[in-house]
């Protein structure tokens, strides 16, 4: 906090790290005039749980059900995203069928996760019956998600190479009439949050991210594209059988006409993707093809293929909050080299600071949920030295680099 | 525009809660003590829905089909199961299990597969419900 600032009129309030209007923790330090919030700052790292530590002790199966646990929403993304990084260094050719299997399991995912953050955006603003809908609903998509993998939140559908479970010809007429469930109900939904006196007043204009602003701090997910940022790795890179499908950006405008930034519009862009993942997961069941689900079935076999390989490998995946990115060096050793998370939320930090600049201070918890944080994915990096938490400041690191440039001169 | 929650909000007291009252339809003033009156046969269960098919639930082991390979501790996860040198047999603690059925897969004579019981809560990490052998 730049201390500096604060004049005779404005105060400070520390909201955080634990604390009732956060789901997880994070500090913000606010600084106050009467209402107006003037300046804000975030710290992080109160959740840091060493994972990627954890990972380099495990052989790339054991770190798949790892990579699950880094979030209980995103508990698909993770996995397939660090799968994605091991089949782009192994060479593994995917076959069809687990493509499509696998744009599935991630789309129920989304649904879940924006039905869920909806819920909590109702629970912020003081409107708990939307909250228990909302969760009504979210509930028959997670029967589906039992029903697909086995388990409601860790699905471990993941394999390196395809999925583990296949969808079988008897399993459709169910799947669809949930489909039919959440898409007949959907309407009441949207009804609800878009057009409710309560709703309008509590999100338009409020926590607003301007385009520009959203580029530049590399918003990622419906954080970005409700700033009319068109940024989804589901287009950009059509991985998986995305390519195949009707997909194209969700922006607030496709419904409103007009691109505000404000946390009414991020309400529209997830209600509006909901939608999208129901018709996408129609499509695949539509157009699925025969085949394999799986690239190389005998597991024994796929590890020690696994063994040999060296590289580099980058695997990105669209998940709910945004851009997942999973990097992985494989150094031809039972255990990776290096495994890196960078968890969509990263790059949904910076964002606050704009949205809640001239907010009131009743604003905070709406805004602050309004980009759908997930802190304990977030947090992967603390410096701890004697007991005693320790963080670097930009001269200090380039302090440090020098005097390593220095060291290795020598 | 207007309130569009009042309409559900009405219905809604005219049905039936979406929630399975599970164990009982009130919470017993002792847990413990209502348990006991069920194993008794005094009171009666309230039972838990349906589960799936595909679901995961307490690992069951064939011991006599089981070869010994250890392809199961390999890939583990959680490094739940423990091998016994003199049996050439393996042990599965439970209470470390995030039961994912990776070993399911792997395992080349099929002795290992998930059951269907899910109600594992115990205060003993090394209590007998909570180990496989």
């Amino acid at each position: 906090m730049k201390a500096k600032s604060t004049t005779k009129t404005s105060y400070h309030i520390p909201i955080g790290p634990i604390h009732p209007a956060l789901k997880e923790p994070v500090h913000f330090e606010f600084e106050i005039d009467g209402e107006r919030i003037v300046d804000v700052d975030v710290k992080l790292g109160h959740v840091h749980r060493g994972i990627e530590w954890a990972g380099s002790r495990r052989n790339p199966i054991q770190i798949l059900y790892l990579a699950e646990r880094i979030c209980g929403i995103c508990s698909y993304c993770h996995p397939i995203a660090f799968s994605l990084a091991v089949e782009g260094i192994a060479d593994i050719e995917i076959p069809e069928r687990a493509e499509y299997l696998r744009v599935i399991q991630g789309e129920l995912e989304r649904i879940c996760s924006h039905m869920l953050w909806a819920g909590v955006a109702a629970h912020e603003i003081g409107f708990d019956s939307v909250l228990y809908i909302t969760w009504e609903m979210r509930e028959r998509a997670l029967d589906l998600t039992e029903y697909l993998t086995g388990n409601r939140v860790t699905k471990a559908i993941t394999m390196i190479g395809g999925v583990r479970r296949d969808i079988t010809k008897d399993m459709i007429p169910r799947i669809q009439k949930d489909l039919k469930y959440l898409k007949d109900n959907f309407e009441k939904l949207r009804h609800i949050y878009l057009d409710d006196k309560t709703f309008k007043l509590r999100s338009k204009d409020c926590g607003i991210l301007t385009n520009e602003e959203a580029v530049k701090l590399c918003a990622v997910g419906p954080t970005t594209r409700a700033s009319g940022v068109k940024k989804d790795v589901r287009v950009d890179t059509s991985y998986f059988a995305y390519g195949d499908l009707d997909i194209d950006y969700m922006t607030p405008d496709v419904l409103t006409g007009e691109v505000n930034g404000d946390v009414y519009d991020r309400i529209v862009v997830r209600l509006l993707e909901v939608k999208q993942s129901i018709e996408l997961i129609e499509q695949c069941l539509d157009k699925m093809p025969k085949g394999d689900i799986v690239a190389e079935p005998k597991v024994a076999k796929l590890l020690a293929q696994l063994k040999k390989v060296e590289g580099e490998g980058i695997g990105r995946h669209e998940a709910p909050r945004g851009e997942v990115v999973h990097y992985v060096k494989l150094t031809g050793e039972e255990h990776p080299y290096t495994w890196k998370v960078r968890a969509p939320t990263y790059n949904n930090i910076l964002p606050w600071i704009p949205m809640l600049k001239g907010e009131q201070i009743a604003d905070i918890p709406i805004v602050a949920a309004s980009t759908d944080p997930c802190m304990s994915c977030t947090n992967r990096v603390g410096i701890i030295k004697d007991g005693n938490k320790n963080e670097l400041t930009k001269e200090q690191l380039h302090q440090l680099s020098i005097q390593k440039t220095r060291r290795l001169m020598k | 525009m207007g309130f569009s929650m009042l309409g559900q909000v009405f219905a809604q007291m005219f049905k039936k809660p979406w929630t399975n009252k599970f164990p009982a339809k009130y919470q017993p003033s002792n847990t413990t003590k209502y348990l006991a009156k069920v194993a008794e046969g005094k009171a009666k269960i309230n039972p838990p829905i349906e589960i799936p098919k595909g679901f995961r639930g307490k690992i069951k082991y064939d011991k006599d089909k089981c070869i010994g390979c250890k392809l199961c501790i390999k890939v583990c996860p959680t490094d739940a199961i423990e091998f016994k040198p003199e049996e050439k047999k393996i042990k599965i603690y439970l209470s470390r299990c995030c039961f994912c059925s990776q070993c399911n897969d792997i395992c080349p004579t099929k002795c290992l597969s998930m059951g269907d019981e899910f109600l594992l809560a115990d205060s003993d990490p090394y209590s007998k419900d909570l180990i496989v052998e």
